[in-house]
């Protein structure tokens, strides 16, 4: 039965790539005829062809089709190309897109999974005491905390760190992901170096999101609480550390878990702001800049790369849960 | 549960469910003196204050003062005028968008829910995928192909990547409705699909509607300030989205201790303006959701 739910959300994910990649085939066929002259342009002075051969070579070589075929086939080609993993080709820098993601995707990864896994810490770490503590001073904090950054776009927070933290004060550097006077390798001055300029993007995220994963974890822990087992651990006289761990924790947690493949999309999304203000070179750093300069090639190699990214965490969720959750084993076999 | 009303009557039970259970609850209040304030701002305000966007170099960062009560930005200008003028647009374009995304929502959610079988597969597995792509990028991508300048346009693609999540719980609303005595009765009466669908289903699924425009309007904002404060929407210089983007990348206000109010102005009318449609949503939510569960 597993396997049944499974091989659904796989075909799902399926549809959502062809589906996805067939608006960036959208997008590609409806590009100005401009943007197509320029390029044609310059393969007629750096190759010496005619103007529609080389508007032909312009279109195999940043798209993956050629222009002169059918409506059909031109999708037929986009799509498998893409599938293939060819992402097509950047018109500013002049490289394979797949070239950009292999140096932009591990700074993102980086960023994105350090923040997730602080926030989720400490948010639900406070979530767990705001469930088990109900009347201190902590619950109306929090609430009020997570309202404000609820109602605080990431752009606000980004900016406000960037502006305060990095442009005035100078605490943080103002723009890439490492000191550029240093080599790139596994040495303690890089690292360092690798962990002061991710600083204010991880913040921005942390800050984002500590309050969510508090809120959310609470009224997981408070359901938790009202069960018999806990009760029953308290009867034994068990250490209250213990029965948060171990009894509330450990099952508050598991509806908690699937949504940190949501989460991950969000700030998937997010990156482009957050990365674009504080100039790290990630990959939506370069998506806001391929879609801010018309870079065609560009915007739609890494929009597929970023679908693929959250379908990947939603498969690796759906996967893993029944594995963590006995319940949802036990109700698919049914 | 409606009766037919007079003019009088719909007054009445306006007061009644509406605005007074919004005095009774804070959170609604406060919510709704914000949002009023703001959509005062936006329909009033741009009438009565005028906008003068001559630059005057001598002018450049002032503080607030009597003259400029929000400073000068980066050409001398006023930057309340601007704020004034660009809140017009801003809610313009959230109050359109949401109003699309709900329209969207609303009919698949419907169709999807009430007809069921294969209309319902194919509608669900779309909701699906358009709730896995992340809206953002592909708004921002969409809005710079197709170079959009007008609110409309801008709004109609906003509301394309927003209407997914509303249009899951309708089909779910619409789903425990159809098993409700209600419903029945009407269909045994024979009375047609489109008076289960006005009537019945839609006037029960309401309060639930209204509280997901209000929210709806704040990712709205969201959306679309993100999307112009990359710079990627050139709209009028006045929208707050583009005075940020002014602000962050192309003068560098925020470089600048002068500069802070032309950064700090739009962004806090944005936190307050989303803040207001959270507490209103919430508040709403508040005041409506124990009188759905005595329908129940």
């Amino acid at each position: 039965m597993i396997a049944q739910r499974i091989t659904k959300r796989i075909l799902l994910s399926f549809f959502t790539l062809l589906f996805s990649a067939s608006i960036t085939f959208f997008l590609v066929n409806n590009i100005p005829g401009n943007v197509i002259d320029v390029l044609a342009a310059q393969i007629m002075e750096s190759y010496g062809v005619s103007y529609d051969e080389a508007k032909q070579m312009a279109y195999t070589y940043y798209f993956g089709y050629e222009s002169n075929k059918s409506l059909l086939e031109r999708y037929i080609d986009y799509i498998t190309n893409i599938f293939r993993g060819n992402l097509g080709t950047s018109i500013m820098y002049r490289v394979p897109v797949n070239s950009i993601v292999v140096h932009a995707l591990p700074w993102t990864l980086f960023v994105l999974s350090l923040s997730l896994l602080t926030g989720f810490a400490i948010g639900t770490l406070l979530g767990l005491l705001m469930a088990w503590r109900r009347k201190t001073f902590l619950d109306p904090l929090v609430t009020a905390y997570a309202s404000f950054t609820d109602a605080t776009p990431d752009f606000v927070t980004a900016m406000l760190l960037f502006m305060f933290l990095a442009a005035r004060l100078g605490w943080f550097p103002l723009k890439g992901a490492y000191d550029e006077s240093l080599t790139p390798g596994f040495y303690p001055a890089f690292i360092i170096s690798v962990l002061y300029h991710a600083a204010l993007p991880i913040l921005s995220y942390v800050i984002e999101h500590i309050g969510f994963w508090a809120l959310i974890v609470k009224g997981s822990a408070a359901s938790v609480l009202e069960e018999d087992f806990v009760k029953a651990a308290e009867a034994r006289g068990l250490h209250e550390r213990r029965i948060l761990t171990a009894y509330v924790g450990r099952v508050a947690l598991i509806p908690v878990i699937a949504m940190l493949a949501i989460q991950l999309g969000y700030m998937l999304g997010g990156s482009t702001i957050v990365e674009t203000v504080f100039t790290y070179p990630g990959i939506g750093y370069f998506f806001s800049q391929a879609s801010s300069t018309l870079d065609f090639g560009l915007m739609q190699g890494l929009f597929f790369i970023i679908i693929l990214g959250i379908i990947l965490a939603n498969l690796a969720v759906d996967i893993i849960y029944p594995l963590i959750d006995p319940r949802a084993r036990r109700e698919s076999a049914r | 549960m409606q009766g037919e009303l007079g003019h009088e009557g719909v007054l009445v039970n306006l007061y009644y469910s509406f605005f007074r259970p919004i005095i009774k609850y804070r959170r609604a209040a406060i919510g709704f003196v914000i949002l009023s304030g703001f959509v005062l701002m936006a329909t009033v305000g741009p009438e009565v204050v005028p906008l003068n966007l001559k630059t005057d170099f001598s002018q450049r960062y002032k503080p607030p003062s009597f003259q400029h009560p929000l400073g000068t930005d980066y050409g001398g200008r006023d930057i309340f005028q601007q704020i004034v003028h660009g809140s017009r647009d801003v809610l313009t374009i959230a109050a359109l968008a949401a109003m699309y995304a709900i329209t969207i929502a609303v009919t698949i959610g419907i169709l999807s829910g009430l007809l069921g079988g294969i209309v319902d597969a194919i509608l669900t597995g779309l909701t699906d995928i358009f709730l896995t792509i992340p809206s953002f990028p592909v708004m921002m991508a969409i809005a710079a192909v197709f170079e959009v300048r007008d609110p409309f346009s801008f709004a109609a693609i906003l509301a394309i990547w927003m209407w997914a999540g509303l249009a899951r719980s309708i089909r779910a609303e619409v789903l425990s409705l159809k098993q409700k005595e209600f419903i029945e009765a009407a269909r045994i009466l024979g009375l047609g699909t489109s008076h289960i669908v006005f009537r019945e289903i839609l006037p029960n699924i309401m309060p639930y509607i209204v509280i997901n425009f209000i929210t709806m309007i704040r990712s709205a904002i969201t959306a679309s300030v993100g999307i112009m404060f990359l710079g990627i929407v050139p709209f009028k210089i006045t929208h707050w989205g583009v005075m940020l983007y002014m602000a962050m990348f192309q003068y560098g206000a925020v470089y600048v201790p002068e500069g802070i109010y032309y950064a700090l102005a739009p962004l806090f009318c944005i936190v307050l303006l989303e803040y207001g449609a959270i507490s209103l949503a919430h508040g709403l939510d508040e005041i409506f959701n124990p009188r759905l569960k005595t329908y129940e």
